[in-house]
């Protein structure tokens, strides 16, 4: 853990020089979103319709983000790089470490679970702010397990790797509320995963992709304030290991086209026999290209 | 679920609060134009004046207007917003699609130019609220005016 902030520490200000000089800057402040805690373009745990850099049709982005995630017993750290081409498709890679706790790790199957997330998502249609209706993208999410031990021993189906597939829609209302801008997100998921994949993929009662919805809510205060709620439902497939939705409540700082950050609380209930796992969700984003 | 009431209050509480900020939005529109809430004509002509600052400044943007003639683009655009914001206006230039024909305005382009429009509408002290419903009443007319 204290080995990669540090190294994150160390990246930030050579995120920022590149950004200073090359970044895209086609789209309008904001209108980029963040990166969610999967690596794909959106909120913070839901995936939106909108890509993940700040490029228009006629630029290619490249973001690098951080997340971290402190609930009661455990820890998530999440860091990934995605790029974004002519506002249309985007990939992302994201490396996710969930850190267990001593009474865990006494089993012996490990001090934590890591997982890959390679993501793919195209824009179907619209723009985020100007089209008449939502803009839209479908996406899929390939979560490959490094070590799927635990995934294993706690009783999932498949324990080495599963595929999230999604259609998000995503609008910006101007001046909806009162004058300030209210942005939407709906998304709606098939996914197999259990607590996103970090501990496998189904059940030997439930295999089957089961269809789950996200949402996002937001207001922004200024041209460089948000804040918001999301919503994000989740499967419960295994027997001894309740699953339940997560919901945060966020505020991101959006400072410039360059670099965002984002403040959340996030209540994500029962985690492996944890009940009532709530606490401190922080996540930057940084726009090198 | 009974526990996460906190998180699921708040949850609720910012919905009722997006819904009475709409409400009163509602109510406080029938009372006043848009072009009222600006500051009538002499804010409008302030606005544009500052835009025409922004973009005579600004590299990218001036290569579009190089061949323009300014006098009468600040006077029709002033007409243009006064109209559309619903003040006692008369629009006598052309329609956007005809304006923007042949520039080729691509996305990227478009988008600065509202941040332009943007820092015109902050230097005039246009409050954050108004500047959005300004460019809530233009959104509409960007697709006559990009790739043209």
């Amino acid at each position: 853990m204290k080995k990669t902030i540090l190294q994150q520490l160390f990246l930030w200000p050579f995120i920022l020089v590149t950004s200073l000089v090359y970044a895209a800057d086609g789209k309008l402040l904001a209108t980029a979103g963040l990166t969610q805690v999967e690596g794909s373009g959106g909120g913070g745990i839901v995936p939106w319709a909108t890509l993940s850099g700040y490029d228009s049709q006629e630029q290619v982005s490249v973001s690098a983000f951080n997340t971290h995630v402190s609930v009661d017993d455990y820890q998530l750290n999440v860091i990934g790089l995605a790029t974004s081409f002519y506002d249309r498709v985007e990939f992302s890679i994201a490396r996710q470490t969930f850190d267990l706790p001593n009474s865990v790790i006494g089993l012996g199957l490990g001090d934590e679970i890591n997982q890959t997330i390679y993501g793919l998502k195209t824009r179907l249609y619209g723009d985020v702010i100007y089209s008449q209706f939502p803009q839209l993208s479908f996406g899929i999410q390939y979560k490959k397990l490094s070590d799927g031990a635990i995934a294993g021993a706690i009783g999932a189906a498949e324990n080495q790797q599963g595929v999230d597939y999604y259609l998000a829609a995503t609008k910006v209302h101007l001046g909806a509320v009162n004058g300030y801008n209210l942005v939407w997100n709906l998304t709606a998921r098939a996914t197999k995963a259990n607590q996103m994949g970090l501990l496998g993929f189904g059940s030997q009662p439930k295999q089957d992709h089961q269809l789950v919805f996200e949402a996002s809510l937001g207001v922004l205060l200024s041209r460089n304030l948000a804040i918001g709620v999301e919503y994000r439902q989740k499967p419960d497939n295994l027997a001894a290991f309740k699953e339940d939705n997560w919901k945060d409540i966020f505020i991101t700082y959006i400072p410039n086209k360059h670099f965002n950050i984002t403040l959340a609380y996030a209540d994500l209930g029962n985690i492996a026999v944890a009940d009532k796992q709530q606490g401190i969700y922080v996540s930057t984003t940084g726009y090198l290209w | 679920m009974y526990q996460q009431q906190g998180i699921y209050g708040d949850f609720m509480k910012l919905i009722t609060f997006l819904l009475v900020l709409t409400l009163t939005a509602c109510v406080n529109q029938t009372q006043k134009t848009l072009y009222e809430q600006l500051g009538g004509k002499d804010k409008i002509t302030q606005i544009v004046e500052n835009f025409i600052y922004e973009i005579e400044f600004n590299e990218t943007i001036y290569e579009y207007f190089k061949e323009t003639d300014i006098q009468r683009f600040h006077d029709k655009l002033i007409e243009h917003i006064c109209v559309n914001t619903g003040g006692p206006c008369q629009y006598t230039g052309d329609t956007m699609a005809q304006v923007h024909a042949g520039m080729n305005i691509n996305e990227s382009d478009f988008n600065l130019t509202v941040d332009l429009l943007i820092n015109a509408m902050t230097k005039a002290d246009i409050p954050h609220p108004l500047q959005n419903k300004v460019l809530a009443v233009f959104a509409p007319m960007r697709k006559d005016m990009i790739y043209k």
